[in-house]
Parts: structure tokens; sequence; C-alpha cells
């Protein structure tokens, strides 16, 4: 039997391959829209696993460092070394700012593709500044070029995404430093690419002052006579040198000796130490259940609203199709057609339809899902879902047009 | 006398009810033999249409007796129960315009008819391409519809009405678009037709340039039909 529905795609081809161009432009857009998801919630795990820790240690009451703000004494870390099952520990800072070349000049790799290294045209990147002690965990796992630090102070590892490269003078507050490394995939949950410096070099960052703002609090303290009180020598110095220094970390990172349970190295911690410790389990039900969960529902919405506006479209697409073979629906149901098959005619050019949708958009989106600012992972899973769904539009969006295409009556193709 | 292809008597059809009830057809008798071209003529709303479209089985008259290749379709209510299939395998259609399926080539629109009736693809069209030849079409076998010419379509169309060897073809004003020279050709392709394959045909027409050339004529006036000898 001939398939009436390939024939008529075959005959009419160029309407086909252009109405599908269309709705498979859209239906790339829906999967870059789940490819942006699924983007932040690797981005979050990406985070976790470049951490390398199986317990976060932080302020109590806080779900820092990642969702919140977290402040706790660098010397902590000593006190959790010492706790049973406890293999290694260490302070880490974590600081989101906009990171920029020493000489204010655009960076290479950032000017010249500011979209895939995450730059811009002023050669500022948005970037996560991460303080962390070399060797220890929090350090970038692996590098793609160049060397870890070697230095105390002023030597970064940075993500291929900022756009910087190897010898690259960048400035981070008050001080330069030089990129000595670069690594790749270490991004923050918002998908910043990280910038790797010293401990100590990222605690100056984040918490000391400039030197007007130390001058100015200098000059308060020694004004104020509870602080600088006749008699007693050395008080004025020590307050001074106590408010200029600074010895908060945002977190300390630990990994836990084989055969320990995460869960019962943080209860101690909880318990004796007044800090919060969360496993790597509650650490990514942070992450993605909480801080992405507006993000998700944002794009959630979308997804819907282009399910929609894609089963419109394929469904006037159809229905006018439809409306301009009324004659030849009623010669055909007139010669003896039946029903079913002028159902399943107008049922495959819908699916038909949609299946040239999907490839396009299938194709669109891999296209350019790398050329978006942020990661966008396109799953083969989401993918087939996606051919689902289309699928299940296109039949519903067909509906009406079979229900037009029925109520035709076939002697309408005679005269009269 | 043999069975008639056709046998109507005393059809009636209304279309409404009440003080709106209209009569469309009123006492219609006609007998038409296999292999006969017999021509339908009267003025716009005497009924032809409604006629034709009783005999096609796609409106129910509201009473009397039909009968097809010697077969009772119709009395007092449909006694075939798929009208569908008796429209395909014993009724051909030709209209006005040859309504030929745009996406089917020249071939697949004949084979179609015979492949709805079940008909292996292969045999189909082998059915398709001897009516072709038969019209002298056949090298227009794989074209598409747009590109015959409006004399050709109507050959493919007759061609169609044919495909599956039905008893009766309704032909519905099938030369209204041609001048009087292919008008004419097409009257004696239906008349060649009908007596090779048997089959009687009623041409319903307004077009007086063929009219004489029909040897029984029905005449139909407010849903009455009279038979007319020329």
């Amino acid at each position: 039997m001939i398939s009436l529905a390939g024939r008529d795609i075959l005959h009419s081809w160029g309407k086909f391959v252009l109405t599908g161009l269309g709705l498979g432009l859209l239906i790339g857009v829906t999967l870059s829209m789940a490819g942006v998801y699924r983007g932040m919630v690797d981005d979050a795990r990406a985070l976790l696993n470049n951490s390398g820790a199986d317990l976060w240690v932080v302020q109590q009451d806080t779900q820092g460092p990642y969702a919140e703000s977290s402040s706790l004494r660098d010397d902590v870390v000593r006190g959790v070394l010492g706790l049973a099952g406890v293999e290694r520990a260490a302070n880490v800072t974590y600081l989101t700012m906009q990171v920029r070349r020493s000489d204010g000049a655009p960076g290479a790799a950032a000017s010249s593709d500011p979209v895939a290294t995450g730059g811009d045209a002023s050669g500022e990147v948005r970037a996560m500044v991460v303080g962390f002690e070399p060797g220890q965990p929090g350090e970038p796992g692996y590098l793609v070029a160049g060397r870890h630090l070697t230095r105390s102070h002023y030597e970064a590892v940075a993500d291929v995404r900022t756009g910087f490269a190897l010898g690259d003078r960048i400035r981070i507050r008050r001080h330069d430093y030089t990129v000595v490394g670069l690594t790749r995939r270490m991004v923050s949950s918002g998908g910043d690419p990280m910038v790797f410096i010293p401990l100590k070099d990222a605690q100056e960052a984040q918490f000391l002052k400039d030197n007007d703002a130390i001058l100015n609090e200098r000059a308060r303290t020694a004004a104020n006579p509870a602080f600088n009180r006749p008699g007693v020598p050395g008080l004025l110095e020590a307050v001074q040198a106590a408010q200029s220094a600074n010895h908060s970390v945002n977190a300390i990172l630990v990994q836990v000796r084989p055969g320990f349970d995460p869960e019962a190295v943080a209860a101690p911690i909880r318990r004796w130490k007044h800090l919060e410790a969360y496993t790597r389990v509650q650490m990514e039900e942070i992450l993605v259940a909480k801080l992405i969960a507006t993000s998700a529902r944002q794009i959630g919405m979308f997804l819907v609203i282009l399910a929609i506006v894609s089963a419109a479209i394929v469904a006037f697409i159809i229905y006018t199709m439809t409306l301009g073979k009324i004659r030849e629906i009623a010669v055909l149901k007139l010669i003896g057609t039946r029903d079913r098959t002028i159902a399943g005619m107008i049922l495959q050019q819908a699916l038909g339809l949609g299946l040239i949708g999907f490839v396009v958009g299938k194709v669109s989106a891999t296209l350019w899902a790398p050329v978006f600012p942020k990661y966008v992972l396109l799953e083969p899973a989401d993918a087939l879902r996606g051919l689902v769904v289309v699928m299940l539009i296109c039949t519903l969006a067909s509906t009406l047009a079979i229900r037009v295409a029925l109520k035709v009556d076939p002697a309408a193709a005679i005269g009269g | 006398m043999a069975t008639p292809a056709i046998r109507i008597e005393g059809l009636r059809k209304r279309y409404g009810e009440g003080e709106a009830a209209v009569d469309a057809l009123k006492d219609v008798h006609m007998t038409v033999a296999a292999g006969e071209v017999v021509g339908l003529i009267g003025p716009s709303g005497s009924g032809k249409s409604t006629l034709l479209k009783c005999l096609g089985a796609v409106i129910e008259p509201s009473a009397g007796r039909m009968e097809l290749g010697g077969q009772v379709i119709y009395d007092n209510g449909w006694v075939i129960p798929d009208l569908r299939a008796l429209r395909r395998d014993r009724i051909g259609f030709i209209f006005q315009a040859p309504y030929l399926i745009p996406f089917l080539d020249v071939t697949d629109n004949i084979a179609l008819l015979p492949m709805l009736a079940g008909q292996p693809d292969a045999q189909a069209r082998a059915r398709a391409r001897e009516l072709l030849e038969a019209l002298d079409v056949g090298h227009r076998a794989r074209a598409q519809p747009a590109e015959l010419s409006g004399g050709e379509q109507q050959r493919v169309s007759i061609a169609r009405a044919l495909a599956n060897r039905p008893p009766v073809i309704l032909a519905d004003e099938p030369t209204a678009p041609l001048d009087s020279e292919r008008a004419l050709a097409v009257v004696r392709l239906l008349e060649q037709m009908a007596a090779q394959h048997h089959t009687a045909i009623i041409v319903v027409t307004h077009d007086e340039k063929i009219i004489p050339t029909f040897k029984r004529l029905y005449h139909i006036r407010d849903g009455c039909t009279h038979e007319v000898r020329t």
C-alpha cells in the first residue's frame, strides 16, 4: 500500500523542510534549555569532585561555603586534624570577583573569543578565586598546562575558560599574580571559572582592607580612650595589629580515612567544635536542591512554555495543510479510503514534521552549545526524552486536523 | 433481457422536516444496461446532483429501491452495510474537474483504488498501466498530475474510475471545462470504455454540445425523471 503521508511529504518537501527547520530551531532552544540545567547540575558536582573533600566544615548555622557566607578561624583546622577518622584537612577560601589582567588590557583569549572563555571585551573575567594550601584538599585536581604553585605568594593556576594564558599577569585586589598553570572544568556552582592562589594571599584578598581604610581605622582606634589608655604601653599597638591581621577562612575541607563513615566523623565536629560539617551527600543536596532550585524552576517554566508553543505551531501547520487538502480528502473518502487511513496520513505527516524538527533541533543544539558562556551539557537521555515528547506533542497537535478531515463529507467531491 | 446494471424504482429524497422539508427527488425511475452510456440532464436545482449522490451511496435516499449490477443496495433503507466498500468496488466516479491526488503520480492515482481494495501493489500498478495504455496516456505513467494537460488529466480520471472494474460509473459533468472537440472526444472515449468493460455510465451534463451524442437521455425536472430517446 502506498504511504500517502510519505508521498505528500516528498511532493511538498520544500514546505516540510522549511517548516521543520523553523520547528527544529525551537526544539533546539528547548534542548539547550535542558542542557543549561544539566550543565548547572554538572558544574555543582564538578565543584564537589574537584575539592577532593569528604566533609566540609563551615561556620555554625550556615550552609557555606558555596550557598552562604561562612567564616571560621584558620587555626580550627588543627583541632579537626586531631579527630579520629580524619586523614587530611585544609583551610580554603572562596571569593567570586572580577579578575583582570594587571596591565588592564583585554586578555588575548578573552578578546578573541570572549564568549567561549567567559571573558569580556574589557579583559575582565568573573571568576571564583580559591585560596588553598598546595598539596592539600582544595588543590586543582589536574593541570592541562604549566605547573602547580611552588611559591608562597603571587602565583596562580587558572581554569582555561578564564581565557588567561601561561605567563599572564592578573590582578586580584592589591596584588599581581603570574599564571603558572592551567586547569580545566574547575568551576563554581554558578559556572564561573576558578583561579587558584595561595591561601595567605586569598585571605588577604578577601578580608584585608585597603591602605586608606587601615590608616583611617588606626586613627579611629587611637582616638578611642578605651584602646589608648595612658599608662598601658603596647595596648594600642596590639589592638591595631589585631584589627589589620586576619585569620579567617571560609571552610575546612576534610578527607576521611578509608573505612570511616564521613557522618561519624562529622558528628563530633558538630558536637564539640561548635561548627557545622556537611558530608558529600548533604553538600550536593545544598548545591543541587537549594542553590540552583530557583534556576531549575525557571528553566522548567521555559520548557513548558516552549512545549506549548511547539504544540501550537505543529497543530497550526498541520491544520492549515489539511485545510488545503479538503477536496483531495473528500475524493479519497468517496473512492473508499478508510477513515483510519486518512487519519494515519495526517498523523504520519505530523510525526514526520516532528522528526525533521527534532533532527534539526538536535544538530542545532549540538552546534551552538559550546558557544554558550556557561557549560551546556546535552545528555543523550535528554535527547531521547525530547524525541518522545516531540512525538507526543505532534500526535496531540494532529488531532485537531484529523477531526476536520474525518468530518469532510465525501459528497463534497460531487458538485451541485 | 439481461439484468440491467442500474435499476432505480420510485426513488425519493427529502431534505429537512416539517414545513421546511424539501423534496429533491420525488419519483425517480431509471434503468441502464451494462455497456450503455446514458445522459442525465435537467435545469439547476432539478435534483441531478442529489440523484448522483444517492446512486453514489454518499447520501441516503428517503424511500425507493436501487439495484447496482443486479444487487439490491437500497430498499427503503441501505441493504449493504459497508457503503465505503460499495463505493470502492462497485462504483466509479468521474468529476467535473479531474481531482487527481496531487502528491501521487499518474500510475499511483489509478493504482490506489485496487490497493485500497486489497490488491497487491504490483498487480494494482499493472492494472493502472493497462488502463493508461488503453486511454493513450501510457507515456505519462510516471508524470505528476500537475504536469499533465487538462485532457490528459481527464483521461487519467476516467482510468481511475475504471480501476476496480465497477459495473457502474457516475460522471458529474465530465466535459464542463473542455472545448467542443475535446468534449466530444471524452464522450466517445466513455462509450468505448463502457462497451469494452461492460460498464453502465451515467453522465450528468449541461453541455449542449454532447447531449445529441447520447442514444438515451433521462430528463429530470422537479425531482421526477422522464426518459427521452434521441
